[in-house]
């Protein structure tokens, strides 16, 4: 099974996840009790799209602005030599000094935390925040290291030989949330 | 789009695609170096040694800030000082590097091919820092990079370079790159250096031509590059005396006014101010020749990190 073109089971639509964005955004907002010291920070590629589309639902209802950037966490990997290729890097954008700032990471996917976890080191090569908070589309499962959610779209259980897809309309011409097989997982493990 | 090698030899067979593998991932690593913090983690662990067997200044410490900028350990040896002195072979020294642990060893040399055959010997990743006349892939990748950061794109472009064509591994390196990048490169310089079919050899598609007269081949240059003039070469008479070397050859404000408007100026380093480039243009509006340096550091992070992670 292909992993794009619209195949794989869906699970959020495009007004689920425009809703369920919508809902984090006012998550945020209300633990953090305002949006004056917020700054989205994504992970790419999806990251910092989902960054933006976050802040503009806080600005819709909130009437504030919240910076938005984007940390690249290629270099700060712990799988740079297990991992069979080098992965592409992305740019770096910090867009305001972070040092006690309410910073909260946007990813579209907590698996095993590893990613998160590069980004809390890359992130704080920056600053240091007054506070660190995660905000997730789908959390599946499969942690790997002592990293949870603050704001989570979505609870997913997977197997291990899945993957989810957070299918955004600027990357991959639509907006959905699929969960796909991945074949190279599902083959080695009938073979 | 990883890089599938293991070694940096040369760029003679880069693909575009390899060329722009490199130069992207040049751009992540000069977002690094105007951090306030100018280090990431990403080669913690790893060790570098950098073996020069000839004398550098910007390209070892190039070398060295970038490994130290990607967390490594970089080891510097020299040739004096070093058990070369007493008689050991290029072969056994590599042998002795390796079994110290090295992951990286990276190699200038006066003969052309010592890379190569380090690559042979060692189990571990080569960079060529200069080898002889033949190459050094590192400055021609930093030197697209320069170039690519200003015009945005090096398909088109026209490019001079200027000088002892002859004896610079950095024209060589430099042809390639840009020629197979789509610029037309231009080589100009006194014919005893510069050999009239010596830009076929290099590149059979007629993207590099030979035009000796100066003044001609910079007319409406979008990058002129001055390469150094090794006045050893005087001795041999290859070369014509200096004064008429910089009156013919030399890039002047005058010269420099003939190329376009938005010309850039590169030199490879160490210059010879008021022979092969005036000083006023030198630290002029149009020179980029610090970038180079700069940029210099990016694109050799960039190289390390491509060869040293991923399962080659």
């Amino acid at each position: 099974m292909a992993a794009n073109g619209g195949v794989g089971r869906l699970v959020m639509s495009a007004d689920d996840l425009r809703r369920t964005l919508t809902r984090m955004a006012h998550e945020i907002v209300e633990r953090n009790r305002g949006a004056t010291n917020l700054v989205f920070v994504g992970v790419p590629r999806p990251g910092p799209i989902l960054a933006r589309r976050l802040a503009e639902a806080v600005a819709s209802f909130e009437n504030v602005n919240v910076p938005t950037g984007a940390v690249d966490i290629s270099l700060y990997r712990d799988d740079l030599v297990s991992r069979a290729a080098t992965p592409a890097m992305h740019p770096t954008d910090i867009p305001v000094d972070v040092t006690d700032r309410d910073v909260v990471l946007v990813d579209d996917v907590l698996h095993t935390g590893r990613s998160a976890r590069a980004a809390l080191d890359a992130l704080t090569d920056f600053g240091r925040p007054r506070s660190i908070q995660l905000a997730v589309v789908v959390d599946r499962g499969h942690r790997e290291l002592p990293i949870r959610a603050d704001y989570a779209g979505k609870n997913i259980p997977t197997a291990l030989y899945e993957n989810v897809e957070v299918r955004l309309d600027e990357l991959d011409g639509e907006d959905a949330v699929r969960v796909v097989a991945r074949p190279e997982v599902a083959n080695a493990a009938a073979s | 789009m990883p890089l599938h090698r293991r070694h940096l030899i040369d760029v003679a067979d880069f693909s575009r695609d390899e060329f722009d593998t490199v130069l992207d991932t040049a751009v992540s690593m000069r977002e690094v170096l105007d951090r306030p913090i100018r280090r990431v983690p990403t080669l913690r662990g790893k060790s570098i040694v950098n073996m020069f067997f000839e004398p550098s200044t910007r390209t070892r410490v190039s070398f060295e800030l970038a490994g130290k900028s990607l967390s490594a350990d970089v080891v510097n040896v020299a040739a004096s000082g070093s058990s070369v002195e007493k008689g050991e072979s290029l072969v056994d020294t590599f042998h002795t590097i390796q079994a110290l642990g090295a992951d990286m060893v990276i190699i200038r040399h006066a003969c052309a091919g010592v890379p190569d055959l380090a690559a042979r010997h060692l189990d571990c990743g080569v960079v060529n820092a200069g080898d002889g006349l033949r190459g050094h892939p590192s400055q021609a990748l930093l030197d697209l990079f320069t170039v690519r950061e200003h015009a945005g794109d090096l398909e088109g472009l026209k490019m001079v370079i200027v000088g002892d064509m002859l004896h610079s591994r950095v024209a060589r390196s430099d042809i390639w790159a840009f020629a197979r990048m789509g610029a037309h490169v231009y080589l100009s310089g006194p014919p005893t250096v510069l050999p009239p079919d010596f830009g076929d050899l290099l590149n059979g598609d007629g993207m590099v031509r030979v035009e000796y007269d100066l003044d001609r081949a910079i007319e409406g240059a979008d990058v002129v590059m001055a390469l150094r003039i090794q006045k050893e070469r005087m001795a041999g008479g290859l070369l014509p005396d200096l004064r008429e070397y910089a009156r013919r050859w030399g890039i002047t404000p005058d010269r420099l006014g003939r190329a376009d408007r938005q010309v850039l100026l590169m030199h490879p380093g160490p210059m010879n101010q008021g022979i092969e480039i005036s000083s006023d243009v030198a630290y002029g509006e149009q020179s980029v020749i610090t970038e180079q340096v700069t940029n210099g550091v990016a694109v050799r992070m960039a190289i390390l990190y491509l060869l040293l992670t991923g399962a080659h």
